[in-house]
């Protein structure tokens, strides 16, 4: 809850005295970094504030964090903190996933969490492997991934997380990477903001079992070629000159192609408010994985009435209509007799 | 005796009739037009499109009204519409009423009215010699009759020669009277169970306004089968009332019930408003968290409905979701609520376990089916018990209540909320389809005398960190009840994690520490074993010289109850008592158990509470069970004493 009187905080504030146990090198420290620095930025309360989360290395967050916190157990962390948002409107609720808790075996809670649009911040920890039971492949793995349960390669095909979100009507969709502190950190912001369900993938290195899967992308010397920041309002535009950018073909694609070949005019403006998800999600399908180049940023930010206010107004107006409820007379609300 | 009735009643008597056998206990001279009956008991049966359901609960609704005591029991099938006029369509609803206080549905109907032949042929083995029968004889074609697998027609080929038999042409009688509402005879021809519950509300003396008001506020969107309805249902009331093919009206007059407010109730509908009544009681919003199930659904509707009393309800995405949801709104400070069967509940199982760590209070309600699997999703059993007990990895204790009646379910849901925020433990309160469906007159509690259930939320530190420093330890419990501190998110300086890993006693951190966990699951279970301290003994209807003890749970207790009536009317000494705590088990059951050289443990499952107790206590408790998709009737149990009466029977039986 947003207060003048809200006393200022430094991150040391919103760090448990729990020890962090997570690998060395874990991209899951600088995730945890940037969500502790933004606290104090946010203006809530630390009672207020409350992270639940599921089962995985990601799910371990809750614990190093000095607020409210439920580690909860494999997948069910949206349904969990739907129940806790509906009941407490009052509170900041934030869920903390990985690409296993909540793309595999909870993939049906995300989902209905998204098109609920209950008021949740998620965040999705993506390191496309399960870390914790060290080292099979994940629902977002490239396919052919050797892995120890895989040892022939993966069969199956990836999820693309931000698809899947757009796809399950997620009013807010983002993706940002563990590389880049102050990007993290404008992108939970904005989540935090977002009334109704935020969904943030996160690209998370695990260096342990999967290392360097999004290099490609994240490293420094690679992000201007293939690090597409997406920019609400600013034409798409990436590479060490800004020479490269997107547009829409004739058929209605979007297509990486060269600034000088077709013109300024012709790249792609960033409108992440677009009532139609058709856009985002094309963004979304712009690269095949994390090798080639890939947007980074909000990719939809909408409003719709989230799923708790709407049931807030159906319950104040059934209390006005009907006045609040009387126990005798329900009881005896159906046909009566005295003896 | 057949009677044959034709429209422009045209009635031709076939046989003379044999009064004699009807099993009604007639207080009147024969030949009177109006007889006085103690009891009766009425099955609707028909296609599961023929509208039964209503027809029984609209004849339940006035009788209860009228003032009589009943009980009913609806059996459908899970099919919303099986294929119409199968065997495995027929839908049936019987309901028992009686000037005096009744504890079963009947073991057996007095009248059964079939509206078509496969209605007849799934009910008639249920009819005993000389009941009434009354058939729609319309529906009885050649087509209809080959769909019930009949080879010859039953009205015709002298099989019904033991029963009086009515045949009435409902549907063209229905017909020819919603002819002026213009109303095509397809449309017209739904009306007849209208017909039906006109005759045989003139055929024992019920009030007809009620049902009219019923019909034209039921239809009031569609003012052409309002109509069709009310003249289907007043020339059914005057076929009876004008034609004389019925010998007899009867009247049933009102039971001496204790004096009181009544209502009646299905189990469903009291134990929403036993959640609704927890919530205030407790002083806690109460939100529900539920998927739609069979025969748990009506619970969600019924809760969906009480917006004002600040009631949320979450139609959730799947059975973990809902519980998930629950658990979540507990954590919160709601009372958290999520309502089932016993596949929900097997997918429930993960996060009541969860639970059981977080030590959270939350309320499971398993309305229980015939399983296993999808099993009879529409059928009664009590087969979930060890689920409820067991049903978890680990060392997950949870306190189990269980309903006995439809109207005790409102206790039951009362109880089992208590339980659960006094404890701060996942409660299984198990209901059945046979209490959901089934309804009984209520005598309504005093709003005022229910108990108030509500605990306080932790606002304060609850240790020192020795230097001062004060701190909020999440797992430090109190000494009485073993339960730790509920602290609600936005209570400044309650900051704490809790998680299904294990935990450190008091300060509630992650320990994988050995002796830790022991004493941590030696604490859970204490914490579960304790209430027996703050649940009543179990009370026993002795009988002096009694030499069995009949031990029941849960939806048992009106057939128990009746059974045991009936062997000591014939001079049998048996003794009752019924479990509505089954974890953990009252404090004296013990003691009870070894009072008597016999104890017979009933259930409708293949013997769980008998595991339970011999187990628990050691003793020979013999077992009687049966897994039919019905409740026990209290003639077999009354058969299943007395043989555990006679010396020899130590071995378990079945129905």
């Amino acid at each position: 809850m947003t207060d003048t009187a809200v006393p200022a905080t430094t991150k040391k504030d919103w760090s448990s005295d729990q020890e962090v146990r997570w690998c060395p090198g874990c991209g899951d420290y600088s995730i945890l970094t940037a969500v502790q620095m933004l606290m104090p930025e946010l203006g809530v309360r630390r009672e207020d504030v409350v992270f639940v989360s599921g089962i995985g290395c990601a799910a371990r967050f809750p614990y190093y964090m000095n607020v409210y916190g439920m580690h909860a157990i494999h997948g069910r962390a949206p349904a969990i903190a739907t129940g806790l948002a509906l009941t407490r409107p009052d509170l900041d609720v934030w869920v903390v996933t990985g690409d296993g808790d909540s793309l595999s075996i909870g993939g049906n809670h995300l989902i209905h969490a998204l098109r609920r649009n209950v008021n949740l911040t998620i965040l999705l920890f993506n390191n496309q492997i399960y870390g914790l039971t060290k080292g099979q492949y994940s629902p977002t793995s490239e396919q052919g991934k050797v892995t120890k349960s895989t040892p022939f390669g993966s069969v199956d095909f990836p999820f693309n997380p931000v698809s899947l979100a757009l796809g399950a009507e997620a009013s807010f969709v983002a993706r940002t990477h563990d590389m880049d502190r102050k990007h993290m950190m404008e992108v939970f912001r904005r989540a935090h903001q977002h009334r109704g369900s935020a969904f943030v993938e996160i690209y998370q290195n695990c260096n342990v079992f999967n290392d360097g899967a999004f290099a490609e992308i994240t490293a420094k010397e690679k992000r201007p070629h293939n690090l597409i920041p997406l920019m609400h309002g600013e034409p798409i535009r990436f590479g060490p000159d800004g020479e490269k950018g997107v547009m829409l073909d004739g058929q209605g694609h979007a297509r990486i192609v060269e600034v000088a070949d077709v013109g300024e005019d012709r790249i792609l403006v960033h409108d992440e408010a677009r009532d139609d998800p058709g856009l985002a999600f094309m963004l979304s399908r712009l690269a095949r994985g994390p090798h080639e180049p890939t947007p980074i940023g909000v990719f939809r930010a909408v409003e719709r009435a989230d799923y708790g206010s709407e049931m807030q107004r159906q319950l104040l107006g059934a209390q006005e209509r009907q006045g609040p409820g009387d126990l005798a007379a329900l009881l005896s609300s159906g046909a009566t007799w005295d003896v | 005796m057949t009677v044959a009735a034709r429209p422009g009643g045209n009635i031709v008597e076939t046989r003379e009739r044999n009064r004699g056998r009807i099993a009604l206990t007639d207080t009147r001279a024969a030949g009177q037009s109006l007889q006085e009956l103690d009891q009766v008991v009425i099955r609707f049966a028909g296609d599961s499109g023929d509208g039964m359901q209503l027809t029984g609960d609209r004849f339940t609704n006035v009788s209860a009204v009228l003032g009589n005591d009943l009980s009913t029991l609806p059996d459908f099938p899970a099919e919303i519409r099986a294929p119409a006029g199968t065997l495995a369509g027929v839908s049936a609803f019987q309901v028992h009423i009686s000037d005096h206080d009744i504890l079963t549905p009947g073991d057996a109907p007095n009248v059964l009215v079939a509206m078509n032949p496969a209605a007849l042929k799934t009910n008639i083995a249920d009819l005993p010699q000389g009941a009434i029968l009354i058939v729609n004889v319309d529906a009885f074609d050649d087509r209809a009759l080959a769909k019930a697998g009949y080879p010859a027609n039953p009205l015709t080929d002298g099989t019904l020669g033991g029963f009086t038999v009515y045949e009435v042409p409902m549907t063209s009688l229905t017909l020819e009277a919603c002819k002026e509402t213009g109303a095509k005879p397809r449309d017209a021809e739904r009306s007849k169970n209208f017909f039906a519950l006109g005759m045989v509300s003139w055929m024992f003396s019920r009030p007809t306004e009620a049902t009219l008001e019923w019909i034209e506020k039921r239809f009031s969107s569609n003012a052409m089968v309002a109509a069709a309805n009310t003249l289907a249902f007043k020339a059914g009331w005057n076929f009876g009332e004008t034609t004389e093919v019925f010998e007899n009206a009867y009247e049933v007059k009102p039971a001496k019930l204790t004096p009181g407010h009544y209502t009646h109730v299905t189990g469903n509908v009291a134990l929403a408003y036993g959640l609704v009544a927890a919530s205030q009681l407790a002083r806690l919003p109460l939100f529900l968290g539920s998927y739609p199930i069979t025969p748990a659904s009506d619970i969600l509707h019924e809760l969906s409905k009480h917006k004002n009393f600040g009631v949320k309800t979450l139609q959730a995405e799947d059975e973990i979701a809902g519980v998930g949801a629950a658990l979540g709104a507990a954590f919160g400070g709601s009372l958290g609520v999520t309502t089932t069967s016993g596949p929900g509940v097997d997918l429930k199982a993960e996060t009541i376990g969860l639970a059981v760590s977080l030590e959270l209070p939350l309320v499971v309600i398993d309305i229980q089916r015939g399983g296993p699997s999808t099993g009879l999703p529409t059928k009664t059993e009590q087969a979930d018990l060890l689920q409820a007990m067991y049903g978890r990895h680990g060392e997950a204790p949870v306190p189990i209540v269980a309903a006995i009646t439809p109207a005790h379910c409102f206790d039951a849901a009362i109880e089992a909320v208590r339980i659960a925020v006094k404890y701060r433990t996942p409660v299984i309160l198990l209901s059945d389809g046979y209490l959901a469906n089934g309804a009984e007159p209520w005598r309504l509690p005093d709003v005022e005398s229910l108990p108030d259930i509500s605990v306080s939320f932790a606002t304060e530190p609850n240790h020192s960190d020795g230097e001062g420093g004060a701190q909020f330890w999440p797992y430090l419990r109190d000494t009485e009840t073993l339960a730790r501190p509920w602290a609600v998110p936005g209570t400044p300086g309650l900051e704490h994690r809790i998680g299904g890993l294990e935990k450190e006693d008091g300060t509630g951190n992650v320990s994988y520490e050995a002796a830790n966990h022991e004493l941590m699951c030696k604490l859970r279970a204490a914490k579960v074993a304790g209430i027996a301290k703050d649940i009543p003994p179990v009370e026993v209807d002795d009988q002096p010289g009694a030499e069995l003890l009949v031990l029941g749970w849960g939806s048992t207790y009106g057939a128990i109850a009746a059974a045991v009536r009936s062997v000591r009317a014939r001079g049998e000494k048996v003794a009752h008592a019924q479990l509505m705590h089954l974890n953990p088990f009252p404090s004296n059951l013990g003691e009870v158990l070894r009072r008597y050289p016999k104890v017979l443990v009933p259930e409708l499952n293949l013997g769980q509470l008998s595991r339970l107790v011999r187990a628990e206590f050691l003793v020979d408790a013999q077992r009687f069970n049966k897994v039919q998709c019905q409740p026990f009737t209290a003639g077999e149990l009354a058969a299943a004493i007395t043989a555990h009466l006679s010396a020899g029977a130590t071995q378990g039986v079945s129905a």
